[in-house]
């Protein structure tokens, strides 16, 4: 696989007033990798998503997903991309497969297509016995593993994590790190940001967020080395540190 | 177009999967349609009326049975001073007090005037100044009759020039209030279920979070306005339907004009109120909010929708801002092409404000639904 | 009670932080009452009437020309023919048409009895019957006139004296509605969507394994809508005192006790309906739906309720509205006090009990 990269930010930056949310962060992402999108809670993390998405309209800087511009085509970015937010995003008073379809017929697949994907999901997840129930009567793990499924739908370039596993048990989160890893082995970029240092360690890359600057950013193993620390948590915390 | 479809299957889906507010979108409506438009009349009847007869005359009692026998007066009690009765009108008791002089019925054996003093509660003035008149008819009529029952053959009545006045009360003849109300509640009720389930739509999503899925999907602005808007504009056709066959068993509300014609106005009444609720729904953060935006104008839309009162007694500068009540247009369509038998070219000025209003309100909406902020 | 004020607090903060709803919550029903308190009244003026005049002669113009002159009616349009009445109508504006026979003057005078033709729009049955009214007196006026030289027969002359509200001002009876439509609807909404909404949070069940006791939590939650609520109904009663020349004949004290217990019993019926609605937009759909028409057309606020069939005079007795609007123009423009209104309060406050006690028992059932 040729290395181009599909994100590419330079000097983004947003502004709230006089509030500097996102201050000129520059990195980009490879196709395959797994990214992970480090920050204490308010460190503008989310922020910084939301532009790449195209929900957001930067104040400066540059910044292109998938070869589009996040100024002007942020509407063919959203073809090409994949989201599920904290803020667990699929319909409540739907059922699972009401919300694959409704999904599904949103991005454009044929009413065959999503047949197929629906077919494939409910084998993959052992969702059989739910697969007509409404999503508000799940469990929050299986929530979880069933919106990602629904964001990898239209098989994206990128899927775009915001804080996925917040709140669900450990084994859960083992099994939603195993779907992250199918699909990054499938070709498809992912981004996701996370506060479980532990997770940290699973990604490919990782960049640190503080106030609003990325302060660090390469493989876990480097970091780790750099700061002389043993865990990812640690690094984490020394950063913190020598802001404060 | 494919991708609306999706959004008006999945519309439709949380609309009906709603138990609670199902009986809310559709029976509550017409329940209050059956009982409300009973209650809607100006018509004056049954107040409650009394006395002070201090002439104790046959005259007199028969002025009083006078008042008993109109349906306009229920002749409740009387009394025997001034003070007692306004003692009653101050509970409520009483709404119209008549006070017979002493020497009523000598002074018009003598050919002289005599005066009667009534005193009526006010507060509601346009029924007070009804009733006044009313009062005053009673009065003239037994002024005449005893007159005639007075006067001496030698008076001759046919000097007096008389122009009768032959009143003709067109397309509702028994002046039946509930022809007016039926068609008219029907609307109001139509519109406030329109503008309120599309009013709370959108932000109800904002809320929950799911508006910032829809937001990272590639659908189009327009598509998704015109996906939310659809099941609301079904719905609308669907309870004026219902209501419509309702006024037409239990009302039997005449229904002179094309429906057709009606069903046509009512698709482009729709987006009116359903891009009003849309954009109102944009505009909001909570459902809280936009609710109150809702209720606010749908309070002024119905006050001052000429169904209730007459819009041409307004002042100037608020007959100028009910041109921006879409309620009022609807209520007009509906007297002229159901009551009057309007036809398509007698409504076309309206329809062309209507039209014009529907553009301009789902411009808005398409305009103020932000995908980026 | 430390805990507890501390609460209320919050809810405070809650209310104060959204400026946007606040703003919402005190300019809009300021606007109403100004727009209604100008703009609406019962009155029917300034109505477009057309002439069919066949006669044309010096007495069809000079009916005319009263008739044009009354503020009543403002503008005229001459029809001539008979298919333009059917036009007019149709088109929407005319109201009425007058048609003078072609004999009309000719009969005045060999007949000394002549009849002229009312036709009125009766889609508006009300408007119909009282522009009929106008122009038929208009007429007996003219007769009177013509008839001057007629010989005098006993009169009976009735002099009608209308208390209360003298000038027989709109505004007398509509301020008092719209205060009560206001109050009624904002403080039942606010409070049935403000507790719907934590239950939908999922807030709500951490309030109630919160030491705090649940009625506390209702009653922390409501308790700043009261104070909002007095002050919108402050602000009404000022406007209609100050702008729209409102008496206030009895006293303010007793004004402000009602207003508060009504307000109370608004509230109430808000957490009721929270109680029985598990989404805010079925708590919305409930506030709105179901009470906004019932009280605007069954309070007496517009429509008489003596006129009403029997049956929904009854149903009007369930309504607060109903009692609350008695109690205002009672206080304001009769100048009564409690002795003459006690009944009205009481049926007030029996209602509120209902609802808190019935909002008690459902609570009961939900947390057991």
């Amino acid at each position: 696989m040729i290395e181009t990269n599909v994100i590419q930010v330079e000097n983004l930056t947003k502004k709230f007033g006089d509030f500097i949310a996102v201050n000129a962060i520059t990195f980009e992402v490879k196709r395959g990798e797994i990214f992970g999108f480090l920050g204490a809670n308010g460190a503008g993390k989310t922020t910084a998503m939301k532009m790449l998405i195209g929900i957001s309209s930067p104040t400066s800087g540059n910044a292109k997903v998938a070869d589009f511009d996040v100024f002007t085509n942020s509407e063919d970015i959203k073809k090409n991309i994949g989201y599920m937010s904290q803020k667990f995003a699929l319909y409540d008073d739907l059922t699972v497969k009401e919300n694959i379809t409704f999904f599904g017929g949103i991005y454009g697949l044929s009413r065959k297509k999503i047949e197929e994907k629906r077919q494939l999901l409910v084998e993959e997840l052992g969702l059989q016995n739910i697969v007509n129930e409404l999503v508000g009567s799940l469990p929050l793990g299986w929530k979880q593993k069933i919106a990602f499924s629904v964001a990898l739908l239209h098989e994206p370039k990128i899927v775009f994590l915001d804080e996925p596993t917040g709140g669900v048990d450990p084994i859960t989160r083992r099994q939603f790190w195993e779907m992250i890893y199918k699909a990054s082995n499938n070709g498809t970029t992912v981004f996701v940001t996370t506060h479980y240092m532990d997770e940290a360690e699973y990604c490919d890359r990782v960049s640190i967020m503080v106030e609003g600057k990325i302060e660090a950013l390469d493989t876990p193993k480097k970091l780790k080395e750099k700061f002389k620390v043993n865990s990812m948590n640690d690094v984490f915390l020394k950063l913190a540190r020598n802001i404060e | 177009m494919n991708t609306i479809l999706y959004i008006v299957q999945k519309e439709f889906k949380q609309i009906f999967r709603n138990k609670g507010m199902l009986p809310i979108i559709f029976i509550l409506p017409l329940l209050q349609l059956l009982i409300l438009s009973n209650a809607a009349t100006f018509e004056i009847k049954n107040i409650k009326f009394s006395y002070i007869d201090n002439d104790k005359s046959s005259n007199s009692r028969l002025l009083i049975e006078k008042f008993d026998a109109s349906t306009y007066f229920n002749v409740i009690s009387n009394f025997s001073s001034i003070k007692e009765a306004k003692a009653a009108m101050s509970k409520g008791e009483v709404e119209v007090i008549l006070e017979i002089p002493i020497n009523f019925e000598r002074q018009l054996s003598n050919h002289k005037d005599t005066d009667l003093s009534i005193t009526i509660n006010a507060i509601d003035g346009a029924a007070a100044g009804v009733q006044s008149v009313y009062i005053n008819q009673i009065v003239q009529t037994f002024n005449k009759n005893i007159t005639i029952s007075l006067s001496t053959p030698t008076e001759n009545k046919s000097s007096t020039k008389i122009i009768e006045s032959i009143p003709s009360f067109w397309y509702n003849i028994t002046l039946n209030y509930k022809t007016f109300m039926v068609p008219g509640i029907l609307v109001l009720l139509v519109s406030m279920i329109t503008l309120f389930l599309s009013g709370m739509n959108i932000v109800r999503e904002k809320e929950i979070g799911t508006l910032e899925q829809m937001n990272v999907t590639p659908i189009k602005k327009s598509q998704f306005i015109i996906g939310k808007l659809f099941p609301f504009w079904i719905i609308g056709f669907v309870l004026l339907t219902i209501g419509l066959v309702i006024s037409k068993i239990i009302f039997n509300t005449p229904m002179v004009g094309s429906l057709w014609l009606i069903y046509f106005y009512t698709a482009i009444y729709l987006l009116v109120i359903l891009g009003m609720g849309l954009f109102i729904s944009n505009f909001t953060d909570t459902q809280q909010q936009a609710m109150f935006i809702a209720w606010f104008f749908i309070v002024i839309f119905i006050l001052m929708s000429g169904l209730f009162t007459p819009i041409e007694s307004m002042p100037y500068w608020a007959q100028i801002l009910t041109e921006f009540n879409p309620i009022k247009y609807f209520v007009e369509i509906m007297r002229m092409v159901m009551l009057k038998g309007s036809n398509f070219v007698d409504i076309i000025p309206l329809l062309i404000k209507t039209l014009f209003y529907a553009v301009i309100m789902n411009g808005l909406a398409v305009w103020s639904y932000k995908k980026t902020n | 009670m430390k805990r507890f004020t501390g609460f209320i607090k919050k809810e405070f903060y809650h209310i104060f932080r959204d400026t946007r709803s606040l703003f919402i919550l005190f300019g809009m029903p300021i606007a109403q009452v100004m727009l209604f308190g100008f703009a609406i009244t019962n009155e029917i003026n300034n109505v477009d009437i057309a002439f069919f005049d066949k006669s044309k002669d010096v007495t069809t113009q000079e009916i005319i020309n009263k008739i044009s002159a009354s503020k009543y009616f403002t503008n005229k349009q001459i029809i001539k023919n008979d298919k333009e009445i059917e036009t007019v109508f149709k088109k929407g504006k005319v109201k009425a048409v007058l048609i003078f026979d072609k004999d009309f003057s000719e009969k005045l005078t060999k007949e000394n009895k002549t009849t002229v033709q009312i036709i009125t729009d009766a889609t508006d049955p009300n408007t119909a019957n009282t522009i009929n009214n106008y122009l038929s007196s208009i007429l007996k006026n003219y007769q009177l006139v013509i008839n001057h030289q007629i010989k005098h027969s006993p009169q009976i002359n009735p002099e009608t004296r209308l208390i209360y509200n003298p000038e027989l001002k709109s505004v007398f009876t509509f301020v008092p509605g719209v205060m009560t439509v206001i109050l009624m609807l904002v403080s039942a909404m606010m409070t049935s969507i403000s507790i719907t909404r934590e239950k939908e949070m999922g807030t709500m069940e951490i309030l109630l394994v919160s030491p705090i006791k649940p009625f506390q939590v209702i009653l922390g939650k409501v308790f700043p809508y009261i104070f909002l609520s007095v002050i919108n109904a402050v602000v009404i009663v000022l406007l209609s005192i100050f702008i729209f020349k409102m008496p206030v004949e009895g006293s303010l004290f007793l004004l402000g006790f009602e207003s508060v217990l009504f307000i109370i019993n608004a509230l109430s019926l808000g957490i009721l309906i929270s109680t029985i609605s598990s989404t805010q937009q079925t708590a919305m759909m409930i506030s709105l739906m179901g009470l906004m028409l019932p009280v605007i057309l069954l309070s007496g606020f517009i429509f008489p309720i003596s006129s009403m069939p029997f049956p929904l005079q009854v149903i009007s007795h369930i309504i607060p509205a109903k009692w609350f609007i008695i109690i205002i123009k009672a206080i304001m423009l009769k100048g009564v006090g409690l002795s003459f209104i006690w009944k009205e309060t009481l049926i007030i406050l029996f209602m509120t009990l209902i609802f808190i006690t019935i909002s008690i028992k459902k609570y009961k059932i939900r947390l057991e």
